[in-house]
């Protein structure tokens, strides 16, 4: 997946920043935008899927590359 | 309705600083109502100037370069040495610092609330800690926790 809106690089960043980074993106996004997430803290696999549940927001597509983890966000 | 969390910070020390407000940043990140009660030691988590320290005296599960015996760390020194040492390696591996997730939890509208009998105990006045807390006793986090999804105590 390549299309998005915004892109956030979290790398180097350690619990809880992914999640409080994402939710402050999401916030100045509209409903249907996407937001190309860049996680490098392996805690992030559980943590964003979960973040995700909670908020109502839609998790499209995951993937690892170069032990960075690429999450693809869809704003509910 | 929005879920709600409720956390009791007991304790002062860096360590024990970071749980509440990681739990209570991230709570409020997924849309909960959250607010902390600060008693006891606790308190110090809300002062404007953080001075947290972490010490190995008494902690036998704190990892040291080198074993450090007991008698050893009472050396004056060892405990500015330790939380030296903590500060750096939680930078080096990109966690928050206390200040920031506090700052956080603040915008998020996190509701730090100050235990007044521990205020009045340690005699804090109210300019020692950062604006926009409130006071309250045990009636006002029981009132809150009884409706409260998740209650902890830290």
């Amino acid at each position: 997946m390549s299309e998005f809106d915004i892109e956030l690089d979290t790398s180097g960043m350690n619990c809880p920043l992914p999640v409080l980074k994402a939710r402050k993106a999401l916030s100045t996004m509209t409903t249907g935008q996407r937001l190309h997430l860049i996680v490098t803290d392996p805690g992030a696999n559980k943590d964003i899927p979960a973040f995700c549940k909670m908020t109502g927001n839609s998790l499209l597509d995951t993937n690892e590359l170069d032990g960075k983890i690429h999450f693809f966000l869809e704003k509910g | 309705m929005a879920k709600k969390l409720a956390i009791i910070a007991s304790k002062g020390t860096l360590d024990g600083a970071y749980p509440p407000f990681i739990l209570a940043s991230t709570a409020a990140a997924l849309g909960f109502e959250v607010k902390i009660f600060f008693t006891f030691y606790g308190l110090q988590l809300l002062k404007k100037e953080l001075s947290l320290k972490v010490s190995p005296l008494g902690n036998p599960a704190m990892p040291m370069p080198v074993p450090i015996p007991s008698i050893v760390q009472v050396i004056p020194g060892l405990e500015w040495f330790a939380t030296w040492m903590m500060k750096r390696k939680l930078k080096t591996k990109g966690v928050a610092s206390v200040e920031e997730l506090r700052d956080i939890c603040v915008e998020s509208g996190v509701e730090l609330i100050a235990c007044q009998m521990t205020v009045d105990l340690f005699d804090f006045k109210n300019e020692d800690f950062i604006e926009g807390i409130s006071s309250g006793g045990a009636a006002t986090f029981l009132e809150f926790s009884s409706e409260a999804d998740t209650t902890l105590y830290i």
